[in-house]
């Protein structure tokens, strides 16, 4: 094995390259994905009555909870991933950027499903 | 390396900022906003999974003025990273480096986010 870094620098395991670009890509491609999702609901938005009836009836037509469903796990990745490149450029100390990476990858992760939950739940009654 | 006749960058609150590079911190702020403005619209769809007395109270405050003018900001923030994001695909796959077509785009963004906040504005309010 031919390793041209340290024994430290392979102890601290950064900067293997080996899913380096998978933190851009992922941001492309939820990016692409939202660009569709964000003018519909952008137009439904502005075009929905804002009766509670009318809304349920709505989220429930199939493809519409399915579109809704795709757009909220989008939305919370794409917001995780950039979120996260905002921390790592304006938190120095490694100490206090861990733990609010750790802290808004968690809440990322929560409030995405907080809001696949409830588009299920309304779409599947209550 | 006392010599004070070497040319100094310009301190940035000196500095003109091109277009682009305000558009590029735009993105980021806008970015930020958005991640937090999400949780409003998860907000939403957990009012409408838990009861329509709950949905109907946070839609009138949306319908406040306060509301409105989050919603206003929103959507701003929302159309003005779509369209700056959508020149940065661009630019990920190679086209729109040139000088004159970076400050074009960057207009054409700015132009287009305005234009789509007042077009989906029109459509809410009929």
């Amino acid at each position: 094995m031919n390793d041209l870094r340290t024994p430290l620098a392979r102890v601290k395991g950064l900067g293997s390259a080996r899913d380096g670009t998978s933190h851009f890509w992922h941001q492309r491609l939820t990016a692409l994905l939202l660009v569709p999702l964000t003018l519909w609901i952008g137009f439904c938005i502005a075009a929905l009555p804002v009766e509670y009836e009318a809304l349920v009836s709505w989220v429930r037509q199939p493809l519409v909870t399915v579109a809704l469903v795709l757009l909220v796990i989008a939305v919370f990745y794409h917001a995780q991933l950039g979120l996260q490149v905002v921390i790592e450029d304006y938190i120095s100390s490694h100490a206090r950027r861990t733990v609010v990476l750790l802290l808004s990858n968690l809440l990322c992760l929560f409030f995405g499903t907080v809001g696949v939950v409830s588009v299920l739940k309304i779409a599947f009654g209550a | 390396m006392s010599n004070h006749n070497h040319p100094l960058s310009p301190h940035l609150q000196i500095y003109r900022l091109p277009l682009t590079a305000l558009l590029s911190i735009a993105h980021r702020i806008t970015g930020v906003i958005l991640a937090f403005g999400i949780l409003v619209l998860v907000w939403v769809l957990t009012a409408a999974a838990h009861s329509a007395g709950y949905y109907a109270m946070l839609a009138a405050h949306l319908q406040a003025w306060y509301g409105q003018i989050f919603l206003i900001g929103f959507l701003f923030s929302l159309y003005l990273h779509f369209c700056n994001g959508i020149r940065h695909l661009f630019w990920d796959v190679g086209y729109g480096f040139e000088l004159d077509t970076v400050d074009l785009t960057a207009k054409l963004a700015i132009v287009m986010a305005v234009v789509l906040t007042v077009a989906t504005w029109i459509i809410g309010g009929s």
